[in-house]
C-alpha cells in the first residue's frame, strides 16, 4: 500500500511537472542528528515545542507518550524510534530532557505528535531537484520515503506520512 | 423509504411500547378512564396515520382493536382474555411495522384471525361476560369469517361518532364514565385489580412528564404538544457532549492557572465562564438523560405473560422508574434487566402452592427500584422467592471445575453466588429444574461491566434474592481515583474502588507467598499487585511496597488490591478514548486531561483483574497469552523436567520423552551453515535454543536436554535444567504459539509446556516425514482421554512415520472406526473415565469383521496380572507402559512385522 502511495505521488507530481514546468511542492524540514526529513505541508497542523508528555507503559517502542495539545490528547511518536535510530543522547540520559520540537499531523481524525529533533525552513521544491528513493538505503527509510530531493550541498529525504503512522500495534511489536 | 415514512414508524413504534405498558395497568384498574383514554387516542392516531399513508393492513388491525376498545370505553369489563387479545393485536402491529421498517412496503398476509376475533369480542359486548370464555384469543387462529366482519360494518361508523362525541364532550363523557364500569368489579377483573398493580403512582411522573409539555390535560392537547418537542438526532447530541468535555477541561485548566496567578482580573469572569460551563454541561448531560422507566416499560407486560405462562401469581413493583441516566447506559442495560426480571419470575419465585406451603403470601413480588447514589444509578432487582441454593452452586462449581472444594467451602455466601455469572454455568441445573432461556447471566454481566458497572447478588435462603446492580451515570464522565505509582499518576474509575488500605512496614504491611504479594485485611487474605510492576516500570519493586497505598478492588467475583504510591484525590474525569495505537494495552480503559493539563491514563479495573488472576505480574511473556482457558484436565500424575528457557520463565517437557540432559563445553559447539551442532557420541547432534530468547552462550558450559529417536538426536538448548517434578498435569492456558502445548502451574509457578513436535523439524528438516518406513500399516487410531497425551503422542506417532486420527473416548473411536476405512491399527489408552480402553476393545471385537479384526495395542499406567490376562482375552496385541514412547514404537514396528509375516 506504501509503494502505491508512492507511486501515486510520484506519477501524480510528474504529470504535474509535464504540463508546465515550475509547479512546485511545499514542503516542512525537520531533521533528525544529521539527516534532513521533509513532510507534505498540507499534512503538517501544528509545529510545537512538546512538553508533559506522559509515557504509556507497555506501549510500542515508537509511542513517546501522551501529550495535551490545546485541550486534545495528542499521541507522541518519535521519529527516531520510527527509522529505528537511537534516542538522541539528552534525551536517553534522562526522562526530563524533553524532546526539542513536534510536528502535528493527522490521521483518521486521530491527532499525532512526529517528535523530531529540530524544524527548519518551508521549502519550495520542484521535480528537478526529485530523485527516486536509492535503493541501497536501510529498508526502515526505503519504506516510509517516498522520494528524495537534491538540495545545495544536502539531501532532503520526503517522508510518506501515511506510511510514517501506519504501523499496527503488532507490528511495531515485532519491529 | 421517505422521511415520513420513517417518522411514523419511530412514532408508532414508541405508541405501541406505551399501549402496551397502559394496558396491563388497565387491566388491573379497569375503572381508570385516563388510562383507556390514553391508550385510545394511541391506537386512533396510529390508525389515522396508516389510513394516511396507505398501509390498510395496519388500518384494518389498528381499526379491528380500536373497536373493541371504544367497546371497553363504553362499559364492557376488560377481561383478561379480552386485554390478552389487545395485546396479541399489538404484537402483530409491531411484526408488521418490523417488515415496514426492513422492507418499506407492508408485508403481504392476513390478518383475519385477529380482526374477527376482536370483532366478535366487540359484538359479544351487549351480553355481557358470556362471550369472553367462548371466544380464547390467544390460539392465534380461531379462524372466523366473513359474516362477522361484514356484520359489523355498521358498528365501525357509529363508533366513529362515539369517539368524536367523546373527544368533543371530555367533561360529561367522564361523568358516563364513572356510572357505567360500576358493575364491573363485581366481575372477573375484581381479583386481577389487585394483581399486579404497578405501582401506578410512581411510574405516573415519568409519563405525565412526557405527556405535558401543552400544558392541558387529556389529548385535545397533542397537536399543540407537536410543537414543543423536537426530534434531534444523536449524533448531533453526541457531538455537542464531546464539544462540552472540551469545554470542561478548557475551563479547568484556566482555573489551575487562575489559581497560580493570585491578582488575577480574570477571577470574575472566569468564575462566570465556570459557572455557565457547569450549567451547559448539565444542560447537555440532561438531553442524553432518560428515564429509567423507558427500560422498564416492557416488563409489566413480561412479567404479566410469565405469570400467566408459569401459573405464579406475580406482582411487579417498580419504584424510581423517574431516575434519569444516560440513554448510552439505558440502552445497555435494557437488556439485562428484562432478563433478570423474567429470571426471577421463573427461577426465583416459587409456585403458588410451594409459597402457600411455605407460609408465604401467595402472590409472589418482584421489586425494580433504581436510585441515585453518588456518581452512579443503583438498581435492585428483589424477589421474595426461595433464595438461590448455595449448596447445589458450590457443589457445580467444583463439578465444573471452576473453584477447588476447598476454594469454594472458604468462599463466602456472596462469592458463591456469582458463579452463576460464569459462562455455562446453568442456574437452571444448579437453582432450579426449570430450564433457563434467552441470555445466560454471564451476558447480564458483560453488559453491565462494559459500561463499567458491578453487579452484586445477596440472598437468604426462603426469603429471596436481591441483584443489586451499580452503573456509572454517563459514560462520557467518570469519577475517578487519581494515584501515583512510580513516576507518574494514573486514574482509577471509582466504582470499582471499595477501600484505601494505608500499608506500611509496620502492622499493615505486605507479605509475600513465594514471591507473590499478599495483604491481610480483616483477617482475610488479599492478593495484591503493585501498578507499576504490572505496567512493567518495577526497578524498585521491593522498597516501594514498605509503604503506600492499596486501592482494594472488585472486578467481578475477583476481589484485589492495587499497590500505589499515593493517593491524590478524586475528580470528575472526561474519558477520552485511547489512541486506536494503543488500544491494544489491556490495562488501559483511556486516557484523560487533568485540570493541570497533565494527560493521565485511565486504568482499567478489568484488564487489572485478568492479569491478577494470570498472576503473572511483571513478566510481560503471559500478558499476551490467551484468555480463553482451555480445562485440559489430566487426571494421571505426569513427571515433566522443568527448566529454566528465555528471559528467565520456566517450562517444562515431560520425562519420558528426554533421553538425556547434557552438560556440554561451549567450546565444542561448531556453526555450520548457521545452525549450531555438537559432535556427541560420535555423531553431529543439531542444537536447537528451547526459546528465540536464548542463544547459546560462547564460554562456560551449555545444559542440553537431548530428545533421540533411532539414530538421530537433538539437543534443545535451555538456560538451566531446575527440577523433576511429579504433578498432576493441568494445562490452563493454551498457547497460540506453535512451540508451547500450554501453560500450567507447576509447583506453584506459572510454567509453559513445550511442544517437542514444534522443534524436532528444526533439528532435521525430514524428521517429521518418516525416517525409516514402517512395514505395512500406517494409520493409526490413537484413543486417550487426555488431550495432554494425545498430542505428546501424535508427534511421537508421526515422527514415526504413522499417519495419526485421534478420539477423546471409546464412542468417538467407535464411530471414527465406523466411518474411517484407512485405520489399520489401534492404540488406546486402558483406563479412561466412561467406557474404558477395555470395554472400546470388547465393542470393537463385537462389531463387523473389518473393525473386529484390528490390532490393539493398549498404553496403560500399570501392567498388572488382571490387566494382562483381560487383555489376552480381548486379543489386544500388546500392552505398553504409558509413557514408555520407545516401547510403543517398537510394539507398532513388531505387529508392523508381524502383520507382513502373516500376510506372506
Amino acid at each position: 500500500m506504501q509503494a502505491a502511495n508512492a507511486n501515486a505521488t510520484g506519477a501524480n507530481g510528474a504529470t504535474t511537472n509535464g504540463a508546465e514546468t515550475g509547479a512546485t511542492d511545499d514542503f516542512v524540514t525537520v531533521y533528525v542528528g544529521e539527516t534532513l526529513f521533509g513532510l507534505a505541508i498540507e499534512r503538517v497542523h501544528d509545529v510545537f515545542v512538546p512538553s508533559g508528555v506522559t509515557p504509556v507503559p507497555l506501549a510500542p517502542a515508537e509511542i513517546v507518550g501522551l501529550l495535551n495539545l490545546r485541550g486534545r490528547v495528542v499521541t507522541a511518536m518519535s521519529l527516531r524510534r520510527r527509522l529505528g535510530l537511537p534516542d538522541a543522547p539528552d534525551e536517553a540520559d534522562g526522562a526530563k530532557a524533553s524532546p526539542k520540537m513536534a510536528i502535528g499531523l493527522e490521521q483518521a481524525g486521530e491527532t499525532f505528535a512526529l517528535v523530531v529533533d529540530g524544524v527548519g525552513e518551508v521549502l519550495k521544491l520542484g521535480a528537478d531537484s526529485r530523485e527516486a528513493v536509492p535503493i541501497n538505503l536501510d529498508p526502515r527509510f526505503r519504506n516510509l520515503a517516498t522520494c528524495v530531493h537534491r538540495l545545495d550541498g544536502r539531501l532532503l529525504v520526503i517522508l510518506d506520512v501515511d506510511a510514517l503512522l501506519g504501523f499496527t500495534a503488532a507490528g511495531a511489536k515485532a519491529a | 423509504m421517505d422521511d415520513l415514512l420513517r417518522e411514523f414508524l419511530t412514532e408508532s413504534g414508541e405508541h405501541l411500547d406505551t399501549v402496551d405498558a397502559e394496558l396491563v395497568r388497565f387491566e388491573q384498574d379497569p375503572n381508570n378512564e385516563t388510562i383507556l383514554r390514553n391508550i385510545f387516542r394511541l391506537v386512533h392516531t396510529i390508525k389515522g396515520t396508516c389510513g394516511f399513508l396507505g398501509l390498510p393492513r395496519l388500518e384494518a388491525l389498528a381499526h379491528a382493536a380500536e373497536t373493541l376498545m371504544g367497546r371497553f370505553r363504553d362499559g364492557l369489563p376488560a377481561t383478561s382474555a379480552s386485554v390478552t387479545l389487545i395485546l396479541l393485536t399489538l404484537d402483530r402491529l409491531k411484526e408488521i411495522l418490523a417488515d415496514l421498517e426492513a422492507t418499506g412496503t407492508e408485508p403481504a398476509g392476513s390478518d383475519d384471525d385477529l380482526i374477527s376475533a376482536l370483532e366478535r369480542m366487540a359484538e359479544g359486548a351487549p351480553e355481557a361476560s358470556e362471550p369472553e370464555p367462548a371466544a380464547p384469543p390467544p390460539p392465534p387462529e380461531p379462524v372466523l369469517p366473513e359474516p362477522v366482519a361484514r356484520e359489523l360494518k355498521p358498528g365501525e361508523v357509529s363508533l366513529d361518532d362515539l369517539e368524536a362525541a367523546f373527544l368533543a364532550a371530555p367533561g360529561p363523557d367522564e361523568s358516563a364514565f364513572a356510572a357505567a364500569p360500576a358493575p364491573q368489579p363485581a366481575s372477573a377483573p375484581a381479583p386481577k385489580a389487585g394483581a399486579a398493580p404497578v405501582e401506578a403512582a410512581e411510574a405516573e411522573p415519568a409519563r405525565a412528564e412526557r405527556a405535558e409539555g401543552g400544558g392541558g390535560e387529556g389529548e385535545a392537547t397533542t397537536a399543540a404538544k407537536n410543537n414543543q418537542t423536537i426530534r434531534v438526532s444523536v449524533d448531533t447530541l453526541e457531538h455537542l457532549m464531546t464539544m462540552v468535555s472540551e469545554l470542561v477541561l478548557t475551563r479547568n485548566q484556566l482555573l489551575e492557572i487562575a489559581r497560580r496567578h493570585e491578582d488575577s482580573s480574570y477571577k470574575v469572569p472566569l468564575q462566570r465562564l465556570s459557572h455557565v460551563t457547569a450549567e451547559l454541561q448539565d444542560g447537555v448531560m440532561k438531553t442524553r438523560m432518560q428515564p429509567i422507566g423507558n427500560a422498564w416499560q416492557k416488563l409489566p407486560r413480561v412479567v404479566r405473560d410469565l405469570s400467566a405462562e408459569l401459573g405464579k401469581q406475580i406482582e411487579l413493583v417498580m419504584v424510581g422508574a423517574e431516575t434519569e441516566l444516560d440513554r448510552q447506559v439505558l440502552e445497555v442495560i435494557k437488556d439485562p434487566l428484562t432478563h433478570m426480571v423474567r429470571n426471577s419470575a421463573d427461577h426465583g419465585l416459587e409456585s403458588t402452592a410451594e409459597r402457600v406451603a411455605a407460609g408465604k403470601p401467595a402472590r409472589g413480588t418482584i421489586r425494580l427500584a433504581a436510585y441515585h447514589e453518588g456518581g452512579t444509578i443503583t438498581i435492585e432487582i428483589a424477589d421474595d422467592g426461595k433464595g438461590l441454593n448455595l449448596a447445589a452452586i458450590r457443589q457445580k462449581a467444583v463439578q465444573r471445575g471452576l473453584a477447588s472444594q476447598a476454594d469454594v467451602d472458604r468462599m463466602t455466601d456472596a462469592q458463591v453466588a456469582k458463579f452463576i455469572f460464569d459462562a455455562g454455568f446453568s442456574t437452571a441445573a444448579a437453582v432450579t429444574s426449570v430450564s433457563g432461556r434467552g441470555v445466560g447471566m454471564d451476558v447480564v454481566k458483560t453488559n453491565i461491566e462494559t459500561i463499567g458497572g458491578l453487579i452484586d447478588i445477596a440472598t437468604t435462603a426462603g426469603r429471596g434474592t436481591t441483584f443489586t446492580i451499580k452503573i456509572p451515570l454517563t459514560l462520557a464522565i467518570v469519577a475517578a481515583l487519581i494515584v501515583r505509582a512510580g513516576e507518574h499518576r494514573f486514574a482509577l474509575p471509582q466504582v470499582a474502588v471499595l477501600e484505601l488500605v494505608r500499608v506500611d512496614a509496620g502492622a499493615q504491611r505486605v507479605e509475600r507467598i513465594n514471591g507473590a504479594p499478599v495483604l491481610r485485611l480483616r483477617e482475610r487474605l488479599l492478593p495484591i499487585v503493585s501498578l507499576t510492576g504490572l505496567l512493567g516500570q518495577d526497578a524498585a519493586g521491593t522498597e516501594t511496597e514498605q509503604a503506600g497505598f492499596v486501592v482494594v478492588a472488585q472486578v467481578g467475583r475477583e476481589r484485589f488490591g492495587i499497590l500505589v504510591d499515593e493517593v491524590f484525590h478524586t475528580e470528575e474525569i472526561v474519558v477520552k478514548p485511547m489512541s486506536v495505537k494503543l488500544r491494544h494495552i489491556p490495562m488501559f480503559a483511556g486516557n484523560t486531561i487533568l485540570g493541570d493539563g497533565a494527560v493521565v491514563l485511565i486504568v482499567d479495573p478489568n484488564g487489572v483483574a485478568r492479569q491478577v488472576a494470570q498472576g503473572s505480574q511483571g513478566s510481560g511473556g503471559h500478558a499476551d497469552a490467551d484468555d480463553d482457558a482451555a480445562n485440559e484436565v489430566a487426571d494421571s500424575k505426569t513427571t515433566l523436567l522443568v527448566f529454566k528457557g528465555g528471559q528467565g520463565s520456566f517450562k517444562a517437557v515431560p520425562l519420558s520423552l528426554v533421553t538425556r540432559l547434557e552438560e556440554i563445553e561451549c567450546a565444542k559447539v561448531e556453526w555450520l551453515g548457521g545452525r549450531a551442532l555438537i559432535q556427541y557420541r560420535g555423531r553431529l547432534m543439531p542444537l536447537v535454543p528451547a526459546d528465540p530468547g536464548i542463544t547459546i552462550k560462547s564460554e562456560g558450559t551449555q545444559a542440553l536436554v537431548v530428545f533421540s529417536d533411532g539414530e538421530r538426536a537433538m539437543g534443545l538448548v535451555v538456560d538451566e535444567i531446575v527440577d523433576i517434578v511429579e504433578e498432576r498435569l493441568d494445562i490452563e492456558i493454551a498457547a497460540d504459539r506453535s512451540d508451547l502445548i500450554g501453560s500450567a502451574v507447576l509447583r506453584g509457578r506459572a510454567t509453559d509446556i513445550i511442544n517437542i513436535a514444534h522443534f524436532l523439524p528444526l533439528a532435521y528438516d525430514d524428521w517429521a516425514r518418516g525416517l525409516k518406513r514402517p512395514e505395512q500399516f500406517s494409520t493409526i487410531l490413537l484413543v486417550d482421554d487426555s488431550a495432554f497425551f494425545r498430542d505428546m503422542l501424535t508427534p511421537v506417532l508421526k515422527a514415526g512415520g504413522y499417519q495419526v486420527v485421534t478420539a477423546a473416548s471409546a464412542e468417538a473411536a467407535l464411530s471414527t472406526l465406523q466411518s474411517d476405512q484407512r485405520i489399520e491399527v489401534v492404540v488406546t489408552d486402558l483406563e479412561m473415565p466412561g467406557r474404558s480402553g477395555f470395554d472400546l476393545v470388547a465393542a470393537m471385537r463385537r462389531a463387523e469383521p473389518r473393525v473386529a479384526g484390528l490390532p490393539v495395542i493398549g498404553l496403560t499406567g500399570a501392567i498388572g496380572a488382571d490387566a494382562v490376562e483381560r487383555a489376552r482375552a480381548l486379543a489386544i496385541t500388546d500392552l505398553v507402559a504409558k509413557f514408555d514412547r520407545a516401547g510403543l514404537i517398537s510394539a507398532l514396528a513388531e505387529l508392523g512385522a508381524e502383520t507382513v509375516s502373516k500376510a506372506a
